[in-house]
């Protein structure tokens, strides 16, 4: 099976992601992560891959950069990735990101995309669903326990009093949730071959999109934190300190 | 200028967070809800009691309801001059959501936690310390995510809307995937959306047994339990009890934090509670930048003394 794993490098999120002054968009540093959340994506593909003696195709847009993010999921053991680094896709919404997205899966050939639920910088979440409705394939969201075989896969879908069992024929897009799998930490001898791997980059202009800007953000306000009240050291008597608090907003 | 609202039947009656859009958008202008689901008059009645004059119904049956549900709005919103569709952040919702966009060509605005006619969203990013303010720049409905309990739901009393009834379009290839089961996990005690104490658990827990206290706690609160990603993925609590960015927003009187560290994907679903308390035994732990109360304690210290202390009184 053909696999194709869209993965996004993001700012390290242990800190605040800076805004640039004129537009508001996210200043990336040279030195990007894999986001956390994609590595559920390519765990996933890896298994799907093995089992069917497939391959794994990463598909990221973002600058290169050092391509620190990029290597971290090759180094997992997907096999080469397909870049699209183009200074006119600064600032892209959504839907730019899933044409874009769309277009280069749909140039390399695919039977199923790989992609996250949300992504920790952007977490609009709506990427998949709009790659899906792109590419003319049902979307598998919010996936987990993913099986797959004989031109359909077959997912658990969260939902929000339990879970669905759904079946789909492949292609298909397939989001993943955060707890589908455990993803593997990548080997000396993975981090190693990644080193090699093949990358290839390419523009929207070959892409053949045309990257519109939708919308603006038109103002950017610090929000009123909330306080912190008393901090108390357990000192074996502190949950009378609770009790007191339940008694005064009239819990108990 | 129509507004539109998106709903999807749960458990036989609309979601909560339809409600809370629909309300929201009827002090803006006329409603009409496009819903999806085996629909009955009483859910009829409740989309008409917060504010939608017209519902337009689709039952997707066993078909996953993405890709025949966006395709049905996209063909009726080419027939009308529409400015807003508002979504919750329901999993089918953002599904809908996404492919309708798609189809349209239109952004979406998603996590809004206001909305304005003319399409200016408010919502916030960094673990809500900053406001951002996003307009749309392009013609055409402005197709909104907005986050749960953002609106409350006013049932003001409106009559029973106008039934249109949508018949399933041809999706084609998208159409192409079925739910042959459904699960739905039994949950015990109160809603967790709803309840006015929320326990919550999270890795500091140690493991799924360290549930059992909470629910002991609980029980003695007249709360519901929640827990974090972190405790979910782990599988040791299900999803719907996920409270957080991914999960459910609540706002209850009192939120109990046992084992959490305050990631801001967590604080995002529980920073609206009126008091919060907080037990952790990391002095650095982020949840006590919000807590009113914070205990620097052992959760298995900790709760099983303030159990013993409310079954004594
Ligand atoms: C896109 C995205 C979406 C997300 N959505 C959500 C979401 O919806 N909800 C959510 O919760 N998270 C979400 N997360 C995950 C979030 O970032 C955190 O990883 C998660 O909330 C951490 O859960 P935790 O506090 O249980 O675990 P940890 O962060 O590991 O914290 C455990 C805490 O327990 C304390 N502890 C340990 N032992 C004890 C003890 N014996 N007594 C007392 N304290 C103890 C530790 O000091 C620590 O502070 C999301 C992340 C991303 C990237
Ligand atoms: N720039 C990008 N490059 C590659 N994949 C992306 C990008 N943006 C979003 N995605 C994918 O879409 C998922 C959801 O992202 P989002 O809609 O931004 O929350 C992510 O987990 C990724 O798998």
């Amino acid at each position: 099976m053909n696999i194709a794993v869209c993965v996004k490098q993001i700012p390290d999120p242990a800190t605040p992601y800076e805004l640039d002054a004129e537009n508001h968009w996210v200043i990336r540093p040279n030195d990007q992560v894999l986001d956390d959340t994609d590595r559920v994506g390519v765990e996933v593909g890896l298994q799907l891959a093995e089992a069917t003696e497939g391959t794994v195709t990463l598909f990221s847009m973002s600058p290169s950069g050092s391509l620190q993010g990029i290597r971290q999921a090759l180094a997992m053991g997907a096999d080469k990735a397909v870049l699209i680094d183009d200074e006119s896709l600064k600032g892209s919404d959504a839907l730019t990101t899933a044409r874009i997205l769309s277009a280069a899966v749909k140039r390399e050939g695919y039977d199923l995309v790989i992609t996250g639920t949300e992504s920790t910088d952007g977490f609009t979440g709506v990427v998949p669903q709009m790659m899906s409705e792109i590419l003319d394939v049902p979307c598998l969201s919010f996936a987990r326990n993913v099986e797959a075989g004989d031109g359909t896969v077959t997912i658990e879908r969260q939902t929000t009093t339990g879970y669905e069992t759904v079946t789909s024929a492949l292609p298909a897009v397939l989001a993943v949730t955060a707890g589908a799998e455990e993803p593997r930490y990548p080997t000396f001898k993975g981090i190693m071959q990644a080193k090699s791997k093949p990358v290839d980059t390419t523009t929207a202009a070959e892409l053949g999109v045309d990257p519109v800007s939708s919308q603006t953000i038109t103002a950017v306000d610090p929000v009123a934190a909330r306080a912190a009240g008393d901090v108390v050291e357990d000192d074996g008597e502190a949950y009378l300190k609770i009790v007191e608090l339940l008694e005064q907003v009239k819990v108990i | 200028m129509a507004i539109w609202v998106f709903a999807e039947q749960i458990d036989g009656a609309p979601s909560a967070g339809s409600l809370e859009i629909i309300s929201k958008a009827a002090s803006m202008g006329a409603v009409s809800v496009f819903y999806i689901g085996s629909g009955s008059s009483e859910a009829f009645a409740a989309l008409g009691a917060h504010g939608a004059t017209t519902v337009h119904h689709l039952d997707t049956g066993d078909v996953l309801p993405s890709a025949p549900a966006s395709a049905a709005l996209a063909s009726i919103l080419h027939d009308t001059d529409t400015s807003l569709v508002l979504f919750g952040m329901g999993n089918t919702d953002r599904d809908v959501a996404g492919r309708l966009a798609a189809r349209l060509g239109q952004p979406v605005v998603a996590n809004a936690l206001d909305v304005t006619l003319e399409g200016s969203v408010t919502s916030e990013i960094n673990g809500g310390s900053l406001a951002l303010t996003t307009r749309v720049t392009t013609d055409g409905p402005a197709i909104i995510v907005t986050r749960p309990k953002a609106f409350a739901a006013v049932d003001s009393g409106g009559a029973t809307p106008e039934i249109v009834n949508v018949s399933m379009p041809d999706s084609g290839r998208s159409g192409n995937a079925t739910i042959t089961e459904r699960h739905v996990e039994a949950s015990d005690g109160p809603d967790l959306e709803a309840a006015p104490v929320v326990i919550s658990g999270g890795r500091g827990l140690g493991s799924a047994e360290g549930f059992a206290m909470m629910d002991e706690l609980a029980g003695l609160l007249s709360g519901a339990v929640g827990g974090t990603r972190a405790v979910v993925d782990a599988g040791w609590v299900p999803y719907s009890y996920q409270v957080g960015q991914t999960g459910k927003t609540v706002k209850p009187s009192v939120y109990i934090a046992c084992g959490i560290s305050g990631a801001m994907q967590h604080v995002v679903g529980m920073k609206g509670s009126q008091t919060i308390i907080a037990i952790n035994k990391d002095p650095d732990a982020p949840i006590f930048g919000i807590a009113d109360l914070g205990v620097v304690g052992d959760v298995h210290k900790v709760v099983p003394q303030l159990i013993e202390a409310l079954k004594a009184r």
